[in-house]
């Protein structure tokens, strides 16, 4: 494909142009999807703000739902890939915020194609919350980084090639002076992934034990000790992804709340009514606030507004699944199945009333709980004193644990 | 309506009870052990020498008369059974047999197969399973998916709780001297398992084919009888549903007091003791209202105070019981959230138990009849 200079191109019409143009060469009914992604990647129109190059066009950022939209509408956006979400939304913002051009050459091609699977490697067992507590540590070794310590609750473990990993360099300043992020290699000498089952019964997330394991300084992510502000930029990011993906009208769980009610005339009574109706208003709402979202991020980063987002979900996807169950009467006492599995996405939709009810449990502990959540946005954007820190300024390794 | 107020305490004799049924259960019914019993670690999932050393002191047999070799006490005394049973969630039989079964063979009246009945039940020799599917509100019209005829039982019931270790199915069928109460062997149905969302409390589809049975009672006092049984298990089990939100609310306060993030323990900030303070509210209602649904839970079948005092307890403490099984799993972060946590285990049994005997919904619109306060314009 000719790459016609960006600059000259920019516009809504030259973009749908330049996606018509992939689309033509790469017949999204015959094609792989992995080479259409990656056709669409040279293409410069993964991420149209990206440097060329690198999966973009250093296009305004807002022109990104344009060719979002015209994919879309040629039927060229693959599904199932639920099981990248931690590259796309995580990994990929911070590695373009903080990678080098080195680094964004090698990890985000094969991110945004599917081929290389992330996972994240934060919360540790004394540590979550409170994730700059963590003390898995990283000590340099010439032009290398020695690492130790454990990580839990590491969702796609078990799949991941990368970790976007965050160790402590620096136990005698303060927590969040002393951290360094990295990027791990999963298949690196020393890291052992064990599942963890969950209430589901699955083991969707991992124990992560790291013993030795040497990383490049290469795959070093910021400069040291700024782990903490490279792992904000995830954070904001992890919040957008899991709370903001925008959906059409009665996607999601009201949908199947909705079909149930409109195949089960028998199961209808006016509590279970007020409650649906309820439920769908607020659905429909904070559909609506997605999409204010997603379009304000399309100007610009991610800011607390992302915390709104994932706070709204999750108690729409708790109450909704509630619901469901009891609108399901008695089959509601039943489950689809127990068994132990590791599965490569978390999806909602594939099982029944009772996985869904269960699952949705964590969507308020996951990438942050909705308590600090809560604490965000009295914070940062209420401007409401913090809590009396007592912690601040003591040295990390002096700290109660 | 009726002013007279139940006693709303616990008596001393039922405080001893408490401490002697919390104690074995404390010694024989860890939540680790519950969970290798889910997990198929340590045999089948009800727990028969528990259920035994349970009847050895007498919890099986609480409201049935001496004279029918029970202990003479009364639902009450139950109740705070129900409680602990619910605090450990406990993989024994008890609400299906010791309420359900027992309730609806107290009403029956004057029985020869009740009183027998009743006294095995009581000394724990027999268990027997009240077969309608767990979800069946008190209001219910009476079953008809099986039929009685010369030559047996013919049909299905769906959702059977306690049934799979029961000896004797107490069935609910249509012949035709119209609704009847029927004795059956267990062994002689079929009883397919189902995978349930409560893991702690089994429930079976029973098939029936010309299967044997013995008529306990017929025509109206059939119907009285079953109807007492669902009111007095849907008062009993909010006495369970206490208990599980008892264990949820201590466990998750006591995790609260040690666990640290932030330089502090998470229990001395304000957002999770605030709520853990109106949890606390939440279960001291519904500690009042399940001992007012206990109080009652004797009376006859047409007893409008145990009928809204049943009621009240499922529209109320049902939901108490899922908040407080919620915030334990959420208070507990991602621990909360994993297998080896017991708190799942009162989530799912929470959960399941807002839909047995009725939701909170339908107990509401019971009571909304009953209160005359109609949803809508006639
Ligand atoms: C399904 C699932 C998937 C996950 N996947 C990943 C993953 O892929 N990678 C990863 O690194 N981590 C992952 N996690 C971990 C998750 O990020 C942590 O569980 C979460 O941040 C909470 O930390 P914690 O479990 O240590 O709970 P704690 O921090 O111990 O919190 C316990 C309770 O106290 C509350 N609390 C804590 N501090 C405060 C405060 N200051 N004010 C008010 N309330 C407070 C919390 O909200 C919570 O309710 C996952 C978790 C789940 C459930």
């Amino acid at each position: 494909m000719t790459t016609a200079p960006a600059g000259a191109t920019i516009d809504a019409a030259g973009l749908r142009q330049r996606v018509a143009d992939v689309v033509a060469a790469h017949d999204p009914a015959t094609t792989d999807p992995a080479e259409l992604l990656a056709a669409r990647f040279d293409a410069g129109l993964a991420w149209v703000h990206f440097p060329e190059g690198e999966g973009g066009l250093g296009a305004p950022r807002a022109l990104q739902s344009v060719v979002d939209a015209e994919f879309e509408r040629l039927g060229a956006t693959p599904a199932g890939r639920e099981k990248l979400i931690i590259g796309l939304g995580m990994a990929a913002p911070t590695i373009l915020a903080f990678g080098t051009p080195e680094q964004r050459r090698r990890y985000l091609k094969p991110l945004y194609v599917g081929e290389e699977v992330w996972c994240q490697l934060f919360s540790e067992p004394g540590a979550g919350s409170d994730l700059a507590a963590l003390g898995t540590r990283a000590v340099r070794d010439g032009e290398e980084w020695v690492v130790d310590g454990q990580k839990v609750w590491t969702s796609l473990a078990h799949r991941a090639r990368w970790a976007i990993l965050v160790t402590r360099t620096d136990p005698d300043v303060p927590k969040h002076q002393g951290m360094t992020y990295f990027i791990c290699d999963m298949r690196a000498p020393g890291v052992e992934v064990r599942p963890l089952r969950q209430l589901t019964g699955e083991a969707e997330f991992n124990e992560v034990y790291l013993t030795d394991v040497r990383i490049p300084d290469s795959q070093r992510l910021g400069a040291v000790g700024e782990g903490w502000r490279v792992a904000q930029t995830t954070l904001m990011n992890e919040r957008v992804s899991i709370g903001g993906t925008a959906e059409p009208r009665e996607g999601g769980l009201i949908g199947i709340a909705a079909g149930i009610w409109r195949s089960r005339p028998e199961a209808r009574t006016p509590g279970l009514h007020d409650a649906l109706m309820r439920l769908w208003v607020e659905a429909e709402a904070a559909r609506l606030t997605k999409e204010r979202l997603r379009q304000q991020l399309a100007i610009g980063q991610p800011g607390p507004e992302g915390s709104a987002a994932k706070l709204a979900f999750a108690r729409l996807n708790q109450e909704i699944a509630g619901l469901e169950v009891e609108l399901l009467g008695a089959e509601g006492l039943t489950y689809d199945d127990w068994t132990l599995r590791r599965p490569e996405r978390v999806g909602m939709e594939a099982r029944g009333a009772g996985y869904r009810y269960l699952r949705s449990r964590g969507n308020s502990i996951e990438g942050g709980t909705s308590e600090i959540l809560r604490n965000i946005i009295a914070e940062r954007v209420l401007g409401l004193p913090g809590d009396i820190r007592v912690d601040k300024d003591v040295a990390w390794k002096d700290l109660p644990k | 309506m009726s002013t007279s107020e139940a006693d709303l305490l616990y008596s001393e004799v039922e405080e001893e009870l408490r401490a002697s049924v919390r104690a074995l259960l404390a010694d024989k019914c860890a939540p680790a052990g519950v969970l290798a019993r889910v997990d198929g670690e340590a045999g089948p999932l009800t727990d028969t020498a528990l259920w035994q050393d349970l009847c050895g002191l007498g919890v099986a047999g609480l409201p049935v008369p001496e004279a029918l070799g029970g202990a003479g006490a009364g639902w009450r005394e139950a109740a705070v059974v129900a409680e602990e049973l619910g605090r450990a969630v406990a993989p024994v039989p008890f609400l299906g047999s010791a309420v359900l079964s027992t309730a609806a063979l107290l009403a029956v009246g004057d029985s020869p197969t009740a009183a027998a009945t009743l006294g095995r039940m009581a000394s724990g020799e027999a268990t027997v399973a009240l077969a309608v599917p767990l979800s069946a509100p008190p209001g219910a019209a009476f079953p008809d998916t099986v039929r009685a005829a010369a030559d047996g039982l013919s049909g299905t019931v769906t959702k059977v709780a306690d049934a799979t270790t029961a000896d004797a199915l107490l069935v609910p069928a249509v012949g035709t001297d119209g609704p009847g109460l029927y004795l059956a062997d267990a062994s002689e149905a079929v009883r397919t398992p189902l995978v349930t969302l409560d893991l702690t409390r089994p429930l079976v589809d029973v098939g029936l084919d010309r299967t044997p049975a013995r008529p306990v009672v017929t025509g109206r006092a059939a119907e009285h009888a079953l109807r007492t049984a669902l009111r007095t298990g849907a008062a009993l089990l909010s006495a369970e549903q206490l208990g599980v939100a008892e264990w949820a609310l201590g466990t998750t306060v006591d995790y609260l007091k040690t666990r640290t993030q932030f330089g502090r323990p998470v229990g001395s900030f304000q957002a999770p003791k605030h709520r853990l303070a109106d949890l606390w509210v939440s279960v001291s209602q519904a500690r009042a209202v399940v001992r007012n649904a206990a109080s009652t839970a004797g009376a006859g079948a047409d007893d409008t105070e145990a009928e809204m005092a049943a009621a009240l307890a499922q529209a109320f403490v049902s939901g108490v019981a899922v908040t407080a099984a919620e915030e334990a799993v959420q208070l507990h972060g991602g621990i909360g959230f994993t297998w080896e946590h017991p708190a799942h285990l009162y989530l799912k049994r929470a959960k399941s138990d807002a839909i047995a005997l009725g939701t909170a919904d339908r107990h509401r619109s019971a009571l909304a009849g009953m209160v005359d306060l109609p949803a809508g314009a006639e």
